[in-house]
């Protein structure tokens, strides 16, 4: 699937979405699950708050000298025998990666999951030179079986449901005995795992993101449960590593404290299965890994960012939270959004990346609620930076008609009062969850930044919409 | 190439207003790199070492990996053995040629022993770790022949032998040890930091073990 976006078509997009009710009924799944996961895991660590804190100090000060540690580590990944390229822009990097799958005659590249190759839209470029992508992370083989993009950055596949996929394996693993039993969610994984293998084997080339790079010794790490970015990175002869600026920390420790925040945050799991440091190529002595490792290093727009009002945003760590937690998310998914990263990250940084023009509308997407500021392990302030991009737009924009239409998203969440209802029963719940653990409001996390931006009574356990339905009797 | 390279360092000086040559920060970025802080370690891990290892065999079942204690390395074929027939797994196992584990009585059991890389056709591969942090239950291995990376991931079922004398507290702890072995600044080709088998989640977020790596992780802590 190709970074085209739709984002300019957000409000269409968004009434599509929560019309459809298979989707709306399949993203249940975010809500249910997500949301209870990471309060339990953080409820067990007492430390997170601090962490938090260390988290953004650590990329803060990564930023402030990010010219520094680039430099750092790229004489590091050079002295351990890799290659680092610089790609400037979507265009650069594909073209990179081309080059690179070209000189070993490449056939098939295995995947890793990688929000950065979605974004500059490797898959499609790598056909149509001739050479098959696969995606091997079973959310990504899912939604590449489909054509589709990624609805979520750590949950592609979320906005399916497992009758979805069952009909895709049909359609798509013709070589297999069409009476096979595909009724459990286990023969379904049992499938992919089978037909992923052969593809792990025969691949020339793999492909990963990273969600950190190292300065301190030139290492890239990379975050999965499946064990699948394991097998696409020491399986084939070459290792290409694709990754934007923003991914350095100076040192291990540094990563060690970011890296307590990033599963927990995510999955609710305290450390994700694999976490893989990697640095460089097959060593003299070894008897497997890469024989090649190469480290794409992308930009585009990211460091205009830097020393700017949307600086914060290139603290993200791509954990999903602020998604999970949000109610406009949990009402229209991922497509909606109109390009691969939803949810309040993306609201915040599609327009840094591909331009206002293009994505404009996505600001508005937001009840302002300021829960994801509130779960965000990296204090990102998403609902500040989405009025910034508000006012600039509204500066930029005295044309009426625009100006009518960004005002039009006030009006198309008003109108949608279970939307409305949904959001503040949800900041009410939270509120009340956190008050009990903690006994203090002025404590509370994310408090604030509701009230920053709106205008919360102090809730009395329910909001007036539910009691008014509970003491009439009704649904 | 070095012309995208040089134009990305100039937006990032640009937008940052520095030049690049400033003495200052190139010796914060020099004394961060050298110092290298610890932040902030979480109370759950600064035990004795009894407390430790009881953390971690929680912690491992927590994410459903099996264990067994063992009193020597001696008895590493034993439980092995031992572990497979109670799992009706066939009586194989891969290794690589870390001393630590050539120099034991396999000969005293029925197992089939090979040694060297996964080639994707075993079912079952034994490891040494390197450590464990006890904090998460985490297993650390090192790649290199004597514990090759596709042992970890290719088998079906993974044993990890880990020696109870390598357990630390903490992520961070893990770090000095690997410095001392490797050189500061160096690091082995991977260290996988393994937590539990392989999982997705990616069908309706319901939690299925073996995705593409191991169904099963099982560790061997020899605490003699
Ligand atoms: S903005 Fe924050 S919560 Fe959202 S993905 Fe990034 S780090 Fe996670």
């Amino acid at each position: 699937m190709s970074a085209h976006p739709t984002s300019r078509q957000f409000k269409d997009n968004a009434s599509r979405a929560i019309a459809d009710k298979q989707l709306t009924g399949n993203l249940k799944a975010v809500r249910q699950n997500f949301i209870d996961k990471r309060l339990k895991a953080v409820k067990e660590l007492p430390e997170f708050e601090v962490l938090r804190e260390s988290a953004k100090e650590i990329k803060n000060h990564t930023l402030a000298h990010l010219d520094l540690y680039l430099e750092k580590y790229e004489a590091k990944v050079r002295e351990s025998g890799g290659h680092v390229h610089f790609a400037r822009d979507a265009a650069e990097a594909r073209q990179i990666a081309l080059d690179i799958c070209r000189k070993v005659g490449a056939k098939t590249v295995t995947k890793g999951k990688s929000m950065i190759t979605e974004e500059v839209g490797l898959n499609a470029y790598l056909e149509a030179n001739g050479i098959v992508p696969v995606e091997t992370d079973l959310g990504e083989y899912i939604i590449q079986l489909r054509g589709e993009a990624p609805s979520h950055i750590i949950a592609p596949a979320v906005h399916l449901n497992k009758n979805q996929i069952e009909s895709d394996f049909r359609r798509v693993h013709t070589h297999l005995d069409p009476a096979r039993d595909l009724t459990e969610k286990t023969s379904l994984l049992t499938e992919a795992r089978a037909v992923l293998r052969e593809r792990f084997l025969a691949a020339d080339v793999g492909i990963t993101g990273a969600n950190f790079l190292i300065a301190e010794t030139g290492t890239s790490i990379i975050v999965t449960n499946e064990g699948n970015g394991d097998l696409t990175q020491i399986l084939p002869k070459v290792h290409v590593v694709m990754a934007s600026i923003e991914k350095m920390v100076p040192t291990l420790e540094d990563v060690s404290q970011i890296l307590r925040l990033l599963a927990r945050s995510a999955t609710g799991q305290e450390m994700s299965c694999y976490t893989t440091f990697s640095t460089g190529p097959r060593r003299p002595g070894d008897v497997d890994g890469p024989e090649e490792y190469h480290v794409i290093i992308l930009d585009n727009g990211r460091s205009a960012m830097l020393g700017g009002e949307f600086q914060d945003m290139l603290r993200c760590i791509r954990c999903a939270a602020c998604m999970n937690h949000c109610p406009v998310y949990h009402q229209i998914g991922g497509h909606a959004y109109g390009w691969i990263y939803p949810g309040p990250m993306g609201s915040v940084l599609t327009p840094s990346l591909i331009g206002v023009d293009e994505a404009g509308h996505l600001p508005n997407a937001s009840t302002f609620c300021g829960r994801c500021e509130s779960v965000c392990p990296m204090k990102i302030p998403l609902p500040k930076m989405m009025r910034h991009w508000r006012e600039r737009e509204f500066e930029r924009n005295l044309n009426p008609a625009v100006a009518r239409y960004g005002l039009g998203f006030w009006a198309f969440f008003a109108k949608r009062p279970k939307l409305y209802a949904f959001s503040t029963r949800l900041a009410m719940k939270a509120m009340k969850l956190l008050g009990r653990s903690k006994g203090s409001f002025s404590m509370l996390l994310g408090v604030g930044a509701w009230t920053k931006y709106r205008d919360f009574a102090v809730p009395e356990g329910e909001t007036f919409q539910a009691k008014w339905k509970r003491e009439r009797g009704g649904k | 190439m070095t012309e995208a390279r040089d134009s990305i360092f100039a937006s990032i000086r640009r937008s940052l207003a520095v030049k690049g040559d400033e003495r200052i920060r190139a010796g914060i970025v020099e004394d961060r790199l050298d110092r290298a802080p610890k932040g902030i370690i979480p109370t759950r891990a600064q035990v004795d070492h009894g407390e430790k290892l009881e953390l971690l065999l929680k912690k491992l079942e927590g994410v459903q990996a099996t264990f067994a204690r063992l009193e020597n390395a001696a008895k590493i074929p034993a439980a092995v053995a031992d572990y497979l027939r109670s799992n009706n797994l066939p009586a194989t196992i891969r290794k690589g040629d870390d001393p630590r584990l050539a120099g034991l009585p396999w000969s005293e059991t029925a197992l089939e022993v090979s040694d060297g890389r996964s080639d994707g056709h075993d079912l079952n591969a034994i490891s040494h770790a390197e450590a464990a942090i006890a904090e998460t239950g985490t297993l650390v291995l090192t790649s290199g022949h004597e514990n090759p990376t596709t042992l970890n991931f290719l088998p079906d079922n993974h044993i990890v032998v880990l020696n109870a004398s390598d357990l630390v507290g903490d992520l961070e702890a893990i770090w000095p040890r690997l410095r001392k072995k490797f050189g500061k600044g160096e690091m082995p080709r991977t260290v996988n930091c393994i937590t539990g088998a392989s999982r997705s989640g990616d069908i309706e977020q319901t939690i299925l073990l073996g995705a593409h790596g191991p169904r099963r992780l099982h560790v061997l802590v020899v605490e003699g």
